[in-house]
C-alpha cells in the first residue's frame, strides 16, 4: 500500500521573503509554517480555530492557520510574530506595551494575541474597550483574565512612538 | 529599572522572559526537535472498566517498523511515584477508566502513526463500572482497595453534639461543584532521550520537575543521577502540570528507551481534555448551628470529593478543601469528616485552589442562606462571626496575624457600591426582564504546603555569582506564567542592591538545580522566594566577611569583588533551605495545629444580571479585594488576580464538562467553553498589605486565592437578583431556566 499523496508547489510570501514550498494540498498553513519554514512563533491550541493561537496575518486579515489548506495559500502574503518586531529589532509599540502592561504570563497565546491587537489598530487606531473586546475575542487566553491585555493595547494605541504596523 | 533597585520589591519590573514571549522566540516543547527523533502516541482503553483479553494489530501497516511498548517492557516499576502508587503507567490485565493508558507506539510519519493508532484491536470484557460520587461512597461496587475511599480526614473541634439543642437555629444545606478542565493553552508534551549507557533525559512543560524526576527513577529503577528532567517553556499550568507530566514523560521514555531513538509525545487538545486530570468534582453538606445572636455555635460538615481512578494527589486536595471548609469564621465547635472516593473516571488532579474553591464554594454560599433564615444581612451575619486575632480555627490554630475582615469586608462592599446598588436593583427589578444583583464571598486561603509538607519537603535554593558579577538564581520552581522569573530577579536584586538586569534565572534542570519543591500551592513566592532571599544575603554575606566589599557598595565594587573572589576561593555560591518558623506545631494524626504558615485574606463582590428570556447569567463587574502581606510586582499579583478571577467566573457559568459513560464528551474548545475578551466583566483588583514576616519583604502567597471566591459570589448575586437560591456550578442556563420556571 503506498501512503504517499503528491505534494503541489506553493508560491508565498512570509514576512516579506518570497519562497515555494512542497506541500500536500490539504496540509495546515500551521504545520507548513511551523515545520518547513521553522516559525514557531505560530502556536497550536486546539486544531479547531477556536483558541486563536495559531494566527497568522493572511493577505491582511487574521486567520487560524489551523484552518488553511496549503491548497488556498498559492500567491498569498503572510505575516507571522516573527515579522513584526522593527527593523533594527525593537520591539513595536504592540508588542513593548504587553511587556510593560502584563499582557503576556505564559506566553502561549500571546504571538497569536499580539498579531490580533495590531490587526486592530490597522483597522482602528483608537478602538473603545468594547471594541478592544470584540477585536480580540477570537483568541483565547487562560492566564491573565484579559484586563492587562486590554490595558496594554489601550497604552499602544496612546503610545507616540513611531512605528509601522505591517501592510499586506 | 536601573538604579533605583532600592525598593524593587514593590515595583512593577517588566516580565523577565517578556520579550523573548511577544517576539516568538520563547521555545515551547513543541518547537524543539531533534535529529532522528519519533513520534509517539497512546492507545486507550475505549471502556471505563474491564478485562483486558487480546490487543492485536490490525490493516496493512508495517506494523514491524512500528516501536510498541506494553505494560511488559517496563524496566522498572510499572506505576507512578506520587503518594500511594497505584496508577500504572500502562496497565495490563484491568483497565479502570475510559483512555487509560494500555500500549505506546512510535514512528518517524505521524500520519502513518495515527493511522496506526486507530487499526490497534482491543478485546475487553467490561465489568461493572462506578461512574459517580454518590455510587462510590454507596459502594455499588467496589473498584478501589476495599471500600472506594482513597483518603478520609476527621476535624474535631469542641463538642458539636452539645451544640444542637441549646441553637436557635440549625441550617441545613447540601453544595456541589462540576469537574472543570485547566485548560493551559499549551497542551501537555514532552521529548525524551533514553538508553541504557547514559540514562534518561527529558524536556517537557511542567510545573514540577523534581516530581517526574522521581517518577522516572522507580520507572525506569535508575540511579538518580542517570535521570535528568529539563523544563522548557511552559504555556500554563493552573495544577494541570504538576502530577501529570510524570505520566506523558514516562511514556516518551519508554519508547525512546526500546526505539534507540528520541521521542516527542504531544497531545492534540482533545486527547489532552478526554485524558488528562480535571478538578475534583465535590459534595459539601452544611448542618449550623447559630444563637439569637446570630453567633455561630457549630459547624458540622460533610466534604466528599471525586477521585476517579486513581488516587494521583486526592489525598492533599482533600486535606485542603477539608481544612477550608470552615472558612474565616470562628466556631467554638467544629466537626469535619471528608473523604476522596474512587470513581471508574480519568484520575482527578491538581487544579489552581486544590479543594479550596469546592469547599469555600459550599460554605460562602451556606452563610448566605443562614444569615436569610435568621434575619441578618449576609454582610452582618458574617461580621459577627469572623474570625479575630488570638482565636482559633476549625484545626485549633491560633490567628497570630493582625487581620481585621470586618473593615476588608466594608471596604469591598465600599469599593463596589454594593449597598447602593442592592437598592437600586431591588427596584428596578421589579419592572424588568433583566434582573441584577449583587453579592460577595468573604474567604482566606492559606500559602505552601500544608501542616508538616513544607518541613518535609526541605526546599533549597542556590545563587551563584560569576567572576564577571552576574548574578544566576538556582532553583526548580518554574515559571508557567505567574512570574517566578520576575519575581525572584526582584528579590535576588533588591538584596544584593544590585540591578534589575544583573540577575538570571537558570533554567530548572534536575542536573543543574536543587530541589526547591513543586511550583504549587501558591508557595512559590512566600516559601521559594524567600529562601531567594536568603540565599542572596548569605552570598552578600560571604563577599562582605571575606573582605572583599563594604556595605554600601555599587554594582561595580560587587563585579570587582565577584573577580576578586573566584581569583582567590573559586566559584562563589550560596545555598538556603527551608527552616520552619519557629513555634510552628502541626499534628498529622489528629488533623490538629498550624495548617499554614500565613493566609491571603479577601473578599470579593459580584455584580450580576439574569436576562429572563435567555436565562444567560452575565457577571457585569467585579471587585478584588485581598490582602496578601507585600505585593512585590503590582502589575504580575494583579495579573495572577484577574486571571484567577476570569477562571472562578469560567467555573461558575461556562465551563460543564459533560460526562457519558465515564468519559468526556465535550472534550473540544467548541463545546467546553471558557470565557473569551467578550465574556469577562471588568475586574477591579485591590490589595491591602500586611507584611508576614516570614515572606520575603513581607509576602505571602496569592495565586490560588483567586479561585476561590468568585464562585459563591456570583451565585450569591444571581440569588440576589432572582430570589432564588441555587446551589451548585456549572450553573448552565438550562439549569437557571428550571429553577427560575420553578418559582413562576
Amino acid at each position: 500500500m503506498d501512503y504517499s499523496i503528491t505534494p503541489i508547489a506553493v508560491s508565498l510570501t512570509v514576512n516579506g521573503q518570497s519562497q515555494t514550498v512542497e506541500a500536500f494540498p490539504m496540509e495546515r498553513l500551521l504545520d507548513v509554517l511551523r515545520e518547513q519554514l521553522r516559525l514557531t512563533g505560530v502556536k497550536e491550541g486546539c486544531g479547531e480555530g477556536e483558541c486563536g493561537a495559531c494566527t497568522v496575518v493572511f493577505n491582511g486579515e487574521i486567520v487560524n492557520s489551523c484552518l488553511i489548506p496549503m491548497a488556498q495559500v498559492d500567491g498569498s502574503e503572510i505575516t507571522t510574530i516573527e515579522g513584526v518586531a522593527l527593523a533594527d529589532g525593537q520591539l513595536n509599540r504592540v508588542q513593548q506595551a504587553f511587556v510593560e502592561f502584563g499582557g503576556a504570563q505564559c506566553g502561549i497565546c500571546t504571538p497569536g494575541m499580539v498579531l490580533a491587537a495590531m490587526n486592530l489598530l490597522e483597522r482602528n487606531p483608537h478602538p473603545s474597550e468594547s471594541e478592544i473586546r470584540d477585536g480580540l475575542a477570537g483568541n483565547l487566553c487562560r492566564c491573565t483574565g484579559y484586563m492587562k491585555i486590554f490595558e496594554a493595547v489601550l497604552h499602544a494605541c496612546e503610545s507616540q512612538k513611531e512605528d509601522t504596523l505591517p501592510q499586506n | 529599572m536601573n538604579d533605583a533597585d532600592k525598593n524593587l520589591m514593590g515595583a512593577s519590573a517588566p516580565r523577565k522572559e517578556g520579550r523573548k514571549k511577544v517576539t516568538g522566540a520563547a521555545l515551547y516543547i513543541d518547537d524543539i526537535s531533534f535529529p532522528g527523533m519519533l513520534y509517539g502516541v497512546t492507545v486507550r482503553s475505549p471502556l471505563a472498566r474491564g478485562r483486558v483479553n487480546n490487543i492485536s494489530f490490525t490493516g496493512d501497516l508495517p506494523w514491524d517498523e512500528i516501536t510498541k511498548v506494553t505494560a511488559e517492557d517496563i524496566p522498572g516499576e510499572n506505576y507512578v511515584a506520587l503518594i500511594l502508587n497505584d496508577q500504572p503507567y500502562l496497565a495490563k490485565d484491568i483497565v479502570n477508566h475510559p483512555e487509560e493508558p494500555l500500549l505506546l507506539l512510535a514512528h518517524e510519519n505521524e500520519y502513518l502513526l495515527e493511522k496506526a493508532r486507530r487499526s490497534v484491536r482491543i478485546e475487553i470484557e467490561e465489568l461493572p463500572a462506578v461512574l459517580n460520587l454518590e455510587d462510590s461512597l454507596n459502594r455499588k461496587h467496589v473498584i478501589w482497595g476495599s471500600d472506594n475511599v482513597f483518603k478520609s480526614f476527621l476535624v474535631n473541634k469542641g463538642d458539636v453534639d452539645q451544640a444542637w439543642s441549646r441553637a436557635a437555629f440549625v441550617i441545613e444545606g447540601t453544595y456541589e461543584t462540576g469537574a472543570q478542565e485547566q485548560l493551559y493553552i499549551e497542551n501537555n508534551g514532552v521529548i525524551a532521550v533514553a538508553n541504557e549507557r547514559d540514562g534518561v533525559t527529558v524536556w517537557g512543560s511542567m510545573q514540577c520537575p523534581y516530581y517526574v524526576h522521581k517518577a522516572l527513577v522507580k520507572l525506569f529503577n535508575l540511579p538518580e543521577e542517570k535521570v535528568r528532567v529539563i523544563q522548557t517553556e511552559t504555556g500554563g499550568g493552573f495544577g494541570g502540570k504538576e502530577e501529570y507530566p510524570s505520566l506523558i514523560a514516562g511514556h516518551a521514555a519508554l519508547l525512546a528507551w526500546k526505539s534507540g531513538r528520541p521521542v516527542k509525545v504531544i497531545y492534540d487538545r482533545a486527547e489532552d481534555m478526554v485524558a488528562t486530570t480535571k478538578r475534583h468534582p465535590s459534595r459539601t453538606q452544611h448542618r449550623t448551628a447559630v444563637d439569637a445572636n446570630g453567633k455561630l455555635l457549630a459547624m458540622e460538615i460533610g466534604f466528599v470529593i471525586d477521585g476517579g481512578a486513581y488516587c494521583t494527589l486526592s489525598p492533599v486536595v482533600l486535606s485542603r478543601g477539608t481544612i477550608h471548609a470552615a472558612g474565616p469564621y470562628y466556631s467554638p465547635n467544629v466537626r469535619i469528616r471528608s473523604s476522596a472516593v474512587a470513581t471508574n473516571t480519568p484520575p482527578q488532579g491538581a487544579f489552581r485552589g486544590f479543594g479550596a474553591p469546592q469547599s469555600i464554594f459550599a460554605l460562602e454560599r451556606h452563610f448566605d442562606r443562614v444569615a436569610k433564615t435568621i434575619g441578618l444581612s449576609p454582610e452582618e451575619f458574617r461580621r459577627r462571626n469572623f474570625i479575630r486575632r488570638g482565636e482559633t480555627t476549625a484545626t485549633n490554630q491560633v490567628i497570630q496575624e493582625e487581620v481585621d475582615l470586618s473593615a476588608l469586608l466594608d471596604r469591598a462592599l465600599n469599593l463596589s457600591n454594593y449597598y447602593e446598588k442592592r437598592e437600586r436593583f431591588e427596584k428596578e427589578n421589579s419592572h424588568s426582564k433583566i434582573k441584577k444583583g449583587v453579592g460577595f464571598a468573604s474567604f482566606m486561603h492559606g500559602a505552601g504546603f500544608t501542616g508538616s509538607g513544607e518541613v518535609y519537603l526541605a526546599s533549597v535554593v542556590g545563587l551563584e555569582a560569576s567572576a564577571d558579577g552576574l548574578v544566576r538564581v538556582l532553583s526548580a520552581s518554574t515559571e508557567i506564567g505567574q512570574g517566578t522569573n520576575t519575581i525572584f530577579c526582584q528579590i535576588a536584586a533588591e538584596t544584593l542592591d544590585l540591578p534589575y538586569e544583573s540577575i538570571e534565572i537558570t533554567q530548572p534542570d534536575t542536573s543543574v538545580v536543587p530541589n526547591s519543591g513543586p511550583t504549587v500551592a501558591s508557595r512559590t513566592c512566600m516559601i521559594v522566594g524567600k529562601l531567594v532571599e536568603s540565599a542572596a544575603l548569605s552570598l552578600k554575606q560571604t563577599l562582605i566577611g571575606s573582605g572583599l566589599l563594604r556595605e554600601g557598595y555599587s554594582p561595580a565594587e560587587f563585579k570587582q569583588a565577584c573577580a576578586d573572589f573566584h581569583k582567590r576561593f573559586g566559584p562563589l555560591r550560596a545555598t538556603s533551605k527551608y527552616q520552619p518558623p519557629e513555634n510552628v506545631f502541626w499534628d498529622d494524626e489528629k488533623y490538629q495545629g498550624d495548617a499554614y504558615g500565613a493566609y491571603a485574606w479577601a473578599v470579593y463582590v459580584a455584580e450580576v444580571s439574569v436576562d429572563m428570556y435567555t436565562y444567560e447569567a452575565r457577571v457585569e463587574d467585579f471587585v478584588a479585594l485581598q490582602e496578601v502581606g507585600k505585593v512585590i510586582n503590582p502589575v504580575l499579583a494583579a495579573g495572577q488576580i484577574e486571571g484567577g478571577v476570569a477562571q472562578a467566573i469560567g467555573f461558575t457559568l461556562f465551563e460543564n464538562v459533560v460526562w457519558q459513560d465515564g468519559r468526556m464528551v465535550n472534550n473540544q474548545m467548541t463545546n467546553y467553553i471558557i470565557p473569551t475578551a467578550a465574556d469577562i466583566p471588568p475586574i477591579h483588583v485591590y490589595f491591602e498589605e500586611n507584611p508576614y514576616p516570614f515572606g520575603p519583604a513581607g509576602a505571602k502567597g496569592i495565586g490560588e486565592l483567586p479561585m476561590d471566591g468568585g464562585a459563591p459570589a456570583i451565585l450569591n448575586a444571581i440569588e440576589n437578583a432572582t430570589g432564588i437560591s441555587f446551589t451548585q456550578v456549572p450553573l448552565m442556563p438550562e439549569m437557571l431556566m428550571n429553577g427560575l420556571g420553578r418559582s413562576e
